[in-house]
Parts: C-alpha cells; sequence; structure tokens
C-alpha cells in the first residue's frame, strides 16, 4: 500500500523491539466480542489510476458551472480564481500544517492570518476581526449567541433579508438554549419593519446586506433604533465583492459583521467548505468566538505574530467558553486573503464595478422579455425577479437546465410553504458572465414563457 | 544563530518578510479585469461606498514571493515527523487534491437543479456508505463542518430524541476529566451541564465513579475512545450497558478513531453516537487549522433527528432532502450549516478511502498503533510513562523524568524544533503532569521514529546532564524564537494599523 512505509521486516523489527511477537496482543483492551477476524466486507483498496477514473466518472455526471451559461448565486458566487491562488495554496507548508499552536514553527500561518484579520476589519468597516470560522450560517449564529452574551438579553430577531439557510442554522443554534429567535417572514420587497419590534428582550436585529432578494439597505437608522434600545445590530454580507463598491457595514453602525468568505479564492465546491469572517468593535473583542492571531516579539525582541486571548477559548474554559469551536478554515482564509492581496484596493473596486455593471445589463435585457418582472429596487450583482401569471420559476429553471443553461435559484427551493414566491426567481451575474451568455438566457427564458 | 548579523535581516534561506501592508504602492495591479460596461444609472440605492478601504495594491510576482516566504516559515507533515498527539498527522495523498479540482467536481453549485449533479451526490452517498460500513452504524449526519461541530451535532440529536419521549428533563452530560475541552462546551450549546468523571489509576474512565453519577436526569456521557490518554476504554461494555439502562445515549468522540478503524466496528461498542474526523483518519489536509469535516454517525434511534439536508435513494437516482416534509419519518433537529456539508474535503476523504480500501485501513491501524508501542517501548525506561502499555495509537508520558532537572515540558518540546521535529502535544491531557502526547501515525518509518528516538533519549540525557540553559534558550534555529504570549495577551495587537506595527 502506497501510503504505508512499513514492510514486513520493519514490522517483524519493532515487535521483537516491544517484546511481542503478534500484533494482535497490541489490541489485548479491545474486548474480545467487538474484535474483527479480518477486514470487513468492505472493498480492497486500490492504485491511483483507479481511484481517478472513479471520480472522472462521478464528475461526469455533474454539469459543471464552466460548461454552461450559468447565473446561481444565493450565498455562493461564481468568481474567477487568479491561477497563482491555487499554486500557492497547494505548498505543502501551508497545506499540511496543523492549527499555529507552535508559534516559531508557524510563523507562516499565523502572518498570514494576522494580514487576513486586518483586510477583513478593514472590509467591514469594523476594528478587528477574527481568524475565521467554518462558513457564514455558523459564524451568523455564532454572532447572534455573542451578542446575547453582551447584551444580556435573550432575543435574537431575524430579519426576512437573511438567506434562509443562515436562519435556520441559527434557530438550530439557539434551539436548546435560553435563548429565543423571532423571525421574520422572507422578503423580497423590502417592505419589513424591524425597528418597531425591537424592545428592551432584544439582543440583537440580524439583518443580510445585499439582502438574499438581492435587495441594498442604508441601515443607519436601523442603526440608530437599535443603540438607542440598548440592541446590537449584526450584519451579515453572503457576497464580500459587494464591499468593493457598497458602503461598508460598519461604517453604517454595525456592531457585529459576518461574511460568507467563498466568492474570494476559492471557488464553488458544491457549497463546501466556506469560510466565514467575523468582525466586531474593539470592545467586545474578549467575547469573540474562535482563534485570534495577534503580534507580539520573539526573545531577540523582533516581530512575530501567536494565537493570542485564547482564554476565551473551549482548550482553555471547556463548558464556560465562548464557543466549542476549534478546527476553522485555515486554509480557505488563506485562499481569501491572497485572492485580495492580488486584488488590493484597486482591483477589488473595479472588480465590484464590474460585477455590478454587468447585473444591471442582464436587468436591462431581461426588461425586453415578456412576462418577467425584476422585484429589486436596488441590488449588486443579484437581483429577484418574478414570472407573470404565477408561473412556476421551478420549472422554467428545469427548462433551462435542459437546453444546457443554469438559471438561477428558485426561491420555492428555500420556501416551499410560501405559494406567493413559486414565480421568483434570484439570479446572479459576475464577472465570469459574457454577453454570449446574457443572451443565451434571454432567447431561452423567450422560447419558455 | 543570533550572533551573526546580515546587513539585510535576512539569513539566507531563513528570509524576512514584511507584512502586505507594507509592501503597497496605490495603483499596482495583481489582476487583469475586463473593462466594464458603461453604466448610466447604478442600482445601489444611494449606498455607494465614499470612502476607501485601504487595502495593499501589489502586483503577482511580489504576491506569489510573499506567500512563498511566508510557507517556508511553516512547518507541516511534507516537512517532517508531526507527532502532535491527538491530532493525527498522517501523510495527505495528493491524489486526493488532484481529484478534488476535477471542474466537475469542483465547479458546481449547491443550488443547481438536482438533474445536473448527480455525481456530486454520489460522492456524498459514497463516502456515507464507507463511513457506514467502517462503523457498523446505522446512519450518518454529513454535514458538520469539523469535530467539535460534530459533537454538538450529535448532542443535538440526543436532545431532540430525549424532547420527543417525554425526557426532556434529561440534562446532564457525563464528560471524563481527561476530555477535549470541545466536549464539555459542546455540551454547553445544546444547554446541558457537565459533570466530569475521575479516571482511575489506569488512566481509564473510573467505571464505579460514573456508575453513581448516571440518574434519570442524564442525557447522555461523551466518551472519548481510544481516550486522550492513547488507551482503550477496556470496560466499555460496561459503561455502554450502564448508560443505556439509565435511559442516557453514548455519545463516543471519534478524535481518535485512527487507532481502530477497520478492525473495530463502533456499533459493537455500544456506543450510540460518535463524530469521525476526516482530517484526521481519513487524510485530508489540516491546512494550518481546517477546513475540517466531522461527519457523525448514528444509531436507529436517533438516525431521525439527522440534520438536513441529507442524500436519500430515490426513483430517479439520488436525491438531495433539504425539507422535512419531503421524508416520512424524518424528524430532523434542524440544519448545522450553510448548504450541504464539507464537499471538498469529502472528495478527499473518499480518495483515500478508495486507494486504502477495506483492507489497507485496517493495515493503517495496525500500524499506527504499532509504531506507538514502538516509540513507547522504546523510550519508556528514559521518559516516565503515564500508564502501562499496550497503547493504542499515541503513547502518553508525563514530566517526572525532568524532575529536579529546571527543564520543563516545554522547554524540551522547543528543544525537539531545533533538532528538526515538531513537537508532540504538551500539557494535555490534564490528567497528568506535564504530560507529553506522542502520536506517530502510521506514514512514518521505522528510520524516522529511530532517529526521532536517538534525539528525544540525546536531549533526556542533556537535560540530566544539567544543560538547563540550552534548553531555556531553545529554539533557536527558527525564523523567531520564543514569542512573548504575555506581552500578546495584555497589549493585544490585532490588526495593521499604518505606522502602528514595528517590532518596538
Amino acid at each position: 500500500m502506497r501510503y504505508l512505509p512499513h514492510t514486513e521486516s520493519d514490522r517483524r523489527a519493532m515487535l521483537a523491539a516491544i517484546g511481542i511477537s503478534d500484533v494482535e496482543q497490541l489490541f489485548a483492551d479491545v474486548p474480545v466480542s467487538a474484535r474483527q477476524a479480518a477486514s470487513f466486507d468492505l472493498p480492497a483498496g486500490q492504485g491511483e489510476m483507479a481511484v481517478e477514473r472513479a471520480f472522472t466518472r462521478m464528475a461526469g455526471k455533474n454539469l459543471s458551472a464552466g460548461c454552461a451559461p450559468f447565473f446561481i448565486g444565493a450565498g455562493i458566487y461564481r468568481h474567477h480564481v487568479p491561477a497563482a491562488i491555487d499554486q500557492l495554496l497547494s505548498r505543502g507548508e501551508f497545506l499540511t500544517s496543523y492549527t499555529p499552536y507552535q508559534p516559531e514553527v508557524s510563523q507562516g500561518t499565523l502572518q498570514y492570518l494576522f494580514e487576513f484579520q486586518t483586510q477583513v476589519a478593514l472590509l467591514t468597516g469594523m476594528e478587528v476581526a477574527n481568524a475565521s470560522m467554518y462558513d457564514g450560517a455558523t459564524a451568523c449564529a455564532e454572532a447572534a449567541v455573542m451578542a446575547a452574551r453582551i447584551t444580556k438579553r435573550p432575543r435574537v430577531l431575524l430579519s426576512g433579508s437573511l438567506h434562509p439557510q443562515y436562519r435556520e442554522t441559527t434557530e438550530t443554534f439557539l434551539k436548546y438554549t435560553e435563548l429565543e429567535a423571532e423571525a421574520l417572514s422572507p422578503d423580497p420587497l423590502g417592505m419589513e419593519d424591524l425597528i418597531g419590534r425591537i424592545d428592551s428582550r432584544t439582543a440583537c436585529v440580524v439583518v443580510q446586506n445585499p439582502g438574499f432578494f438581492g435587495g441594498l439597505q442604508d441601515l443607519r437608522p436601523l442603526a440608530e433604533a437599535c443603540h438607542a434600545d440598548g440592541a446590537l445590530l449584526m450584519v451579515m454580507v453572503a457576497e464580500p465583492v459587494s464591499l468593493g463598491l457598497v458602503e461598508s457595514p460598519g461604517a453604517m453602525g454595525a456592531d457585529i459583521v459576518v461574511v460568507e468568505g467563498q466568492s474570494l479564492g476559492m471557488g464553488m465546491n458544491f457549497g463546501g467548505p466556506g469560510l466565514g469572517l467575523f468582525a466586531t468593535r474593539d470592545k467586545y473583542v474578549r467575547q469573540m468566538p474562535g482563534r485570534i492571531v495577534g503580534q507580539t516579539v520573539d526573545q531577540d525582541g523582533r516581530r512575530g505574530f501567536v494565537l493570542t486571548l485564547s482564554t476565551r477559548e473551549q482548550h482553555i474554559r471547556r463548558e464556560k467558553a465562548t464557543s466549542n469551536i476549534c478546527t476553522n478554515s485555515g486554509l480557505c482564509a488563506l485562499a481569501f486573503t491572497m485572492h485580495l492581496t492580488l486584488l488590493g484596493e484597486t482591483g477589488l473596486a473595479r472588480l465590484a464595478h464590474l460585477n455590478h455593471a454587468l447585473a444591471v445589463r442582464l436587468e436591462s435585457k431581461l426588461r425586453a422579455v415578456k412576462g418577467i418582472k425584476v422585484l429589486s429596487q436596488s441590488y449588486f450583482n443579484e437581483f429577484a425577479v418574478t414570472f407573470a401569471d404565477d408561473i412556476d420559476a421551478t420549472a422554467i429553471v428545469e427548462a433551462l437546465a435542459a437546453k444546457g443553461i443554469l438559471a438561477g435559484v428558485p426561491a420555492a427551493r428555500f420556501f416551499p410553504g410560501w405559494p406567493e414566491l413559486r414565480p421568483v426567481l434570484l439570479l446572479a451575474v459576475t464577472e465570469t458572465n459574457t454577453e454570449a451568455d446574457m443572451d443565451a438566457l434571454v432567447s431561452a427564458l423567450n422560447e419558455v414563457l | 544563530m543570533s550572533d551573526i548579523q546580515t546587513i539585510s535581516g535576512h539569513r539566507g534561506l531563513l528570509l524576512e518578510e514584511p507584512l502586505i501592508f507594507e509592501q503597497s504602492s496605490p495603483g499596482r495591479d495583481g489582476i487583469d479585469l475586463p473593462e466594464a460596461p458603461p453604466l448610466d444609472l447604478d442600482r445601489l440605492g444611494g449606498l455607494a461606498r465614499k470612502a476607501p478601504i485601504g487595502l495593499p495594491d501589489l502586483s503577482e510576482p511580489q504576491m506569489v514571493r510573499h506567500y512563498t516566504r511566508l510557507s517556508q516559515k511553516n512547518y507541516g507533515i511534507d516537512s517532517g515527523f508531526y507527532p502532535l498527539g491527538s491530532c493525527t498527522m498522517k501523510h495527505n495523498p495528493r491524489l486526493s487534491e488532484k481529484v478534488a479540482r476535477l471542474p466537475g467536481l469542483a465547479d458546481l453549485h449547491p443550488f443547481q437543479p438536482q438533474s445536473t449533479i448527480q455525481g456530486a451526490l454520489e460522492v456524498i452517498d459514497l463516502l456515507a456508505f464507507w463511513l457506514k460500513g467502517l462503523t457498523g452504524m446505522p446512519a450518518v449526519a454529513m454535514s458538520p463542518a469539523a469535530g467539535a461541530h460534530g459533537e454538538w451535532c450529535g448532542l443535538m440529536a440526543i436532545r431532540a430524541y430525549h424532547e420527543d419521549h417525554g425526557q426532556g428533563h434529561r440534562r446532564r452530560v457525563l464528560v471524563p476529566e481527561s476530555a477535549h475541552g470541545t466536549n464539555p462546551a459542546s455540551a454547553a450549546m445544546c444547554g446541558f451541564t457537565v459533570d466530569p468523571v475521575p479516571a482511575n489509576a489506569l488512566g481509564r474512565v473510573d467505571v464505579e465513579a460514573f456508575k453513581a453519577k448516571l440518574g434519570d436526569d442524564v442525557a447522555c456521557i461523551m466518551v472519548t475512545n481510544p481516550n486522550t490518554c492513547g488507551l482503550f476504554e477496556t470496560e466499555i461494555l460496561e459503561i455502554a450497558k450502564a448508560t443505556h439502562e439509565a435511559g442516557a445515549f453514548f455519545y463516543c468522540d471519534g478524535a481518535n478513531y485512527n487507532a481502530i478503524v477497520g478492525r473495530v466496528k463502533i456499533s459493537d461498542l455500544g456506543i450510540d453516537c460518535m463524530h469521525i474526523n476526516l482530517h484526521k483518519t481519513f487524510s485530508t489536509p489540516h491546512g494550518g487549522g481546517g477546513p475540517g469535516s466531522g461527519p457523525t454517525v448514528l444509531s436507529d434511534k436517533l438516525a431521525p433527528y439527522a440534520p438536513l439536508p441529507f442524500v436519500v435513494h430515490g426513483q430517479n437516482g439520488l436525491k438531495l432532502i433539504e425539507h422535512a416534509e419531503e421524508v416520512e419519518g424524518a424528524r430532523p433537529f434542524g440544519r448545522v450549516k450553510g448548504f450541504h456539508g464539507q464537499f471538498g474535503v469529502f472528495i478527499r476523504a473518499l480518495a483515500y478511502i478508495l486507494s486504502m480500501g477495506g483492507d489497507g485501513m485496517r493495515q493503517a491501524s495496525t500500524d499506527a498503533v504499532l509504531n506507538a508501542n514502538y516509540l513507547l517501548a522504546r523510550l519508556k525506561d528514559v521518559l516516565t510513562a503515564s500508564f502501562d502499555g499496550p497503547c493504542m495509537h499515541e503513547c502518553l508520558f508525563d514530566d517526572r523524568f525532568l524532575k529536579d532537572t529546571g527543564v520543563s515540558t516545554l522547554d524540551f518540546a522547543k528543544m525537539l524544533i531545533d533538532e528538526g521535529f515538531h513537537p508532540m502535544t504538551m500539557y494535555f491531557p490534564l490528567v497528568v503532569h506535564g504530560a507529553l502526547l506522542m502520536e506517530p501515525t502510521e506514514s512514518e518509518t521505522k528510520e524516522t521514529l529511530d532517529g526521532f528516538i536517538r534525539v528525544v533519549l540525546g536531549l533526556a540525557a542533556k537535560a540530566k546532564d544539567g544543560q538547563v540553559e540550552d534548553f531555556k534558550a531553545a529554539p533557536r534555529l527558527t525564523p523567531r524564537r520564543r514569542l512573548d504570549e504575555t506581552l500578546a495577551a495584555r497589549t493585544p495587537v490585532l490588526r495593521w494599523k499604518p505606522g502602528a506595527n514595528s517590532a518596538s
């Protein structure tokens, strides 16, 4: 077996050094009834060629995004990932190292995480960020718990602008705690009244910007209302590229900002792994979940980096920790920070502008299609449309998939119990979309409608 | 090293590297993007960003050099022996990396119509088949993102079961003192209280003390097996029986599953629920702290409570279930994360599993245990072993052998760095003093182990010989020497700010 270096003579020599003759003696502590005599009834191992063939076969059963005009978003966005990123990500020193507990042999990881924390803080308009969470959904849930811890209040108000899976994850996190989640109805038109629902028990209001249905919102009045009542404003961003063009949540008064970072550096990977970005104000840093890297000096006075403020964490505080999180998304954070390093201030602004301009272009093309109405008044690179005569958006998407076009996500996939959302479709546009893609979508829609 | 001064600050291959923020020249491009189409009026609703963000501008050559230099300051499994106990730092096969990048698997969106992602669902289903086959358990929740997340998932299923059966008052969880910190932290997130169980003199759960703590308010026990002392819980069947008789569930922390994979079925141990760290037992890269993946196997009783989403076999192929109403009898406790689990990690774990097969997996756990026992046998006369062998996949020593030398466990570990090894896990588990926990894994050759043993024995002799100053000064051959963690915590500098991050 190619991953196992021992020869039989190695094994014999080692058994002799241990002073036993049969390796089975090492398993003497296993109850006799639980010892399996031979390998289970499972297939035998295979060589590289055979395994690669198996995966090529499974890959062949999928329609990959690069083979189709592609307009799907809803929390995962298809952006171009520059070639340098994957090449560097594959370096064994990054790929095969553990969490940087030993700082003297982990300065590479620690420095890129310090840079990552800085980029996240700048991007979100916040003061401080951690070294990552699993994904946007779990980060959202952890932020709600953190807000309750800070305010010592039990109620979490979830906007209808929130991605339904972020909402479900947050509700699940709170399910068996003393906290309660109140979720508002899905809100494609941005009509909900959050301010009217804030009261003295409200720990935080959680909104998403751009919202799940694409809409952008000026959060300043909401921030003021939250703060006037002693609650926190938590803002979720599902598309970080938007922050290159849109006012940051921090500038609009957010107290905690959580971002799904998949958009930058990582590709889609069928939705996992993701990358949770988590940022807040300095005064709340000791309430944050997750790892944090800090600057310090070494014995010779040289600048270096370490994991710090770990008295918040499970390995020290056990059941009193701010979270149970241990392994997070280190390598995904590296992909994210590398992409942002390549983009820089100039490139991110240009990328965001390109995304927005292309989305506006698709919207204008769709306005000419009979039977479609654009719902979103404002948006970044994703907007909601509705089909006339209550046509089922799911059926449209299936019909277009049969034509080799991946035409967005029907809202009904997330909200099966909401008949009014049956004709609603979410369409995302990024720099990877060409004029030809858009024309193919428009002409296919004209055919099926 | 500190006696050699260079003009540049670089030291040969040890290259100094500033922060990206210190290398910016505004207007530099790292990516060429096409021109945006003309835009008469934006649709930003008046929310266009007004102030710049403050990100640095670098070119591609600068960026490539930056990350190459940073990588050279890291130690990985690829670099050398990494006996970090409880972390299972085994070889990460490159085939797994290659197949995970096939466009037909990597370039897929989680919300594509299901007819267009049948191959992706097959990856998930096939991995689930193997995890169930290896553990003997009937069901597996695939979506948890890491070990701690899997623990929480399993405990949520347990809580949901109790709530559903009029047993919602069961809120106490019994956790051995030697447990990972994630265990009590996960229990607390489910609204449970934690009741610690002591260990006996043999490093196992004190079964009598454990039984005395059982009661009708106990929701479950959480036992790591093999435990964090590297020992198999010999009384495990007795523990399981007593647990079940008390109406509670048996949660097993599967962090150490690598010791028994392919040899012991979890179902034969009376376990109701266990998370599996794909980034340990199934060789997916740790990536400097993730991403991981923590599928959680479940007994028949707990299976209906598995979180959304999950894959079932339908009439037209595989079907991803995203809502409880779609399946009769499903009582999911909720959703644990966005989308459908750590798919990129699934591919890598499955590539490893198909490469190893049932036979290879059995040989892997056998070799892992053999390697740990070889270390134990060769080191135990000089280092102080905390418990008698045989051990499982890792061996535990404490600091009695350093008594009166002035050298601490930490000093000893830092000396190993200068010798070219990654240190073992230190000061964990908490049940022995100054713990040194070594997990060699099956990936290492006898020659590597012999080299390590030679160094450890040599260092122990040095410590006993009174060369304490050398230990206190270590490491000296690393990009940075010991870092001031007190300063970092007392005066937190958690980001770069213009002009604020020089060393002094």
